[in-house]
């Protein structure tokens, strides 16, 4: 069975189930930095996600990552709204009309999402942001989709925790000085989680 | 966690059903995206001004909301910004085609809503607030916090624009306040926000918290509770030298409350603040005190300080109703 909007679907139906078992360990990880409230918008963003691809299932996989895009943009709130909101709707970009997705698609997402976070959060790499999970994620390779996106989600994972040691220079940890050191950023987290989701979605289509 | 809410994830909505049952003739309160809009509004030709921002600092925004300040305040979540669809509805509501000024606290979710909103708006004018000299090198960190200039730059942008001001005029006078000002807040005890439960961080009962932002996030350092003369010279001395403010100055003094300081703590640090910039040579001319941009139930205190000039004087004593403000009118 091909990756096609039912599959990106149900892919995105069981992220929002993976944000909400996790909503407060990000929630602890907000707390020890900033502002407590990473882990409540994402399971309250995702939860708004499934309930607008409860109405309608678009026809398209890029119809499907663009919902979720202008739902998050327009109910999260915060910078992860805007910043995940963006990265959903640059990979929608990227894969196009496109029936179904191929592993070079999934890679293009990939990187167009790595570009709209870096674009609109001016963030670089090592700056203990979610760049640094999404951008080893983004030069991930793989020659199905489950092998890329099980690449991803291991690249993401080494990156979120690449963040613990770092200072952070965005965001509202940046405020923090050296005491942000030690603790890893929810939203290099976050990312790590909904890519470990997405890689596990695809090794069962 | 005790706290007089029903659902934590309806403290917003519930708080601003009440906001409006309190102010019927002043506020149009919406949902769906939520608005807080001047009941009068929109006034045609006149410049619209809206603000918004995470909830929890009431006051702020919403309290702000009326003739001769806000036109309409944007809530969103408590310590979350606002979404673009808020601000487009607000915008939409009280635009009285003079254009619209948009006041942003510099936080990172913050300006991406402002300015992802901004891009669907004609004619806007967008000013960031950026106050809090506890956040020192902003070329390494998300730059400066808004905090208590908020409700000057919103009282002194509101005069003008109410006193018929263009947009490019009354953008101007909004930078001018936040050039002119400079805050430093420091904090007791934690917040509790209500869908976490718990305090955001802890604090032994002999320390504080110096350069506190008003999100429970934690301040710069922490220090051994001192009296009170040491703690408001420990918020006063950096916000002097940031400027800095110097001897012969005319300047407007806030002393604010984050929520769970009492009024006669908060009248005893006014007191001390006052004493010392006038041993400086530094003219206190303005005051305000209270508890105006708070961080839920946070015991802690912030200074601000305006350098004041006559325009800028006489637009902070020009008539204001509010649900938080009130003289004149």
């Amino acid at each position: 069975m091909g990756c096609d909007a039912r599959s990106v679907a149900a892919a995105v139906v069981a992220a929002a189930g993976v944000v909400g078992e996790h909503r407060d360990e990000l929630v602890r990880l907000d707390q020890a930095m900033g502002d407590a409230d990473h882990g409540e918008n994402l399971r309250r963003g995702f939860g708004f996600v499934v309930s607008a691809l409860d109405e309608s299932t678009p026809d398209t996989p890029g119809a499907v990552l663009k919902l979720v895009a202008s739902v998050l943009i327009s109910k999260v709130g915060g910078a992860a709204g805007p910043l995940f909101g963006t990265s959903f709707l640059r990979a929608a970009g990227a894969v196009g009309a496109a029936e179904e997705l191929t592993p070079e698609l999934v890679s293009a997402a990939l990187g167009a999402a790595l570009g709209g976070v870096v674009a609109r959060g001016k963030a670089e790499l090592g700056d203990k942001t979610m760049v640094d999970a999404l951008a080893p994620a983004a030069s991930a390779r793989g020659a199905d989709i489950p092998t890329l996106l099980t690449a991803a989600a291991i690249a993401a994972d080494a990156g979120a925790e690449s963040t613990i040691p770092l200072v952070a220079r965005k965001g509202r940890a940046s405020y923090l000085g050296e005491r942000a050191i030690g603790h890893l950023d929810p939203g290099a987290r976050s990312v790590a989680l909904l890519l470990r989701s997405f890689a596990n979605s695809a090794m069962g289509l | 966690m005790k706290k007089i809410i029903n659902n934590p994830a309806d403290v917003v909505t519930d708080a601003l059903r009440g906001l409006a049952a309190a102010h019927p003739a002043l506020l149009r309160v919406t949902r769906d995206p939520a608005v807080v809009a001047w009941a009068g509004s929109p006034v045609a030709g006149k410049v619209a001004v809206i603000s918004g921002g995470g909830s929890g600092h009431e006051p702020l925004h919403t309290g702000f909301v009326g003739p001769g300040m806000l036109d309409a305040a944007c809530p969103g979540a408590v310590f979350t910004s606002p979404t673009p669809d808020q601000v487009q509805a607000a915008a939409a509501q009280v635009d009285g085609g003079a254009g619209v000024l948009l006041l942003v606290k510099n936080y990172t979710g913050d300006v991406l809503n402002f300015e992802t909103a901004a891009e669907f708006l004609d004619n806007t004018r967008t000013v960031l607030i950026d106050d809090d000299v506890a956040v020192q090198d902003s070329s390494f960190t998300a730059g400066r916090r808004g905090v208590g200039a908020t409700v000057l730059v919103e009282k002194i942008a509101g005069a003008a624009a109410a006193a018929g001001a263009d947009l490019d005029t009354c953008a101007r006078l909004a930078e001018a306040v936040v050039a002119g000002a400079r805050s430093m807040g420091l904090a007791l005890t934690a917040p509790t926000v209500p869908h976490v439960g718990s305090p955001s961080f802890v604090l032994p009962e002999d320390e504080v918290e110096v350069g506190i932002g008003i999100h429970g996030e934690p301040g710069r350092r922490r220090e051994p509770l001192t009296d009170a003369s040491a703690l408001v010279a420990a918020l006063l001395e950096p916000i002097l030298d940031d400027l800095p403010f110097v001897a012969g100055d005319e300047v407007l003094l806030f002393t604010n409350s984050m929520g769970g300081t009492p009024l006669l703590e908060l009248y005893l640090a006014h007191g001390i603040a006052e004493e010392l910039l006038a041993a400086r040579g530094i003219t206190v001319i303005r005051r305000l005190v209270g508890p105006y941009v708070t961080s839920l139930d946070m015991q802690g205190i912030s200074l601000t300080l305006l350098r004041l000039d006559p325009a800028l004087t006489d637009l902070w004593d020009a008539p204001v109703h509010t649900a938080a403000l009130r003289w004149g009118m």
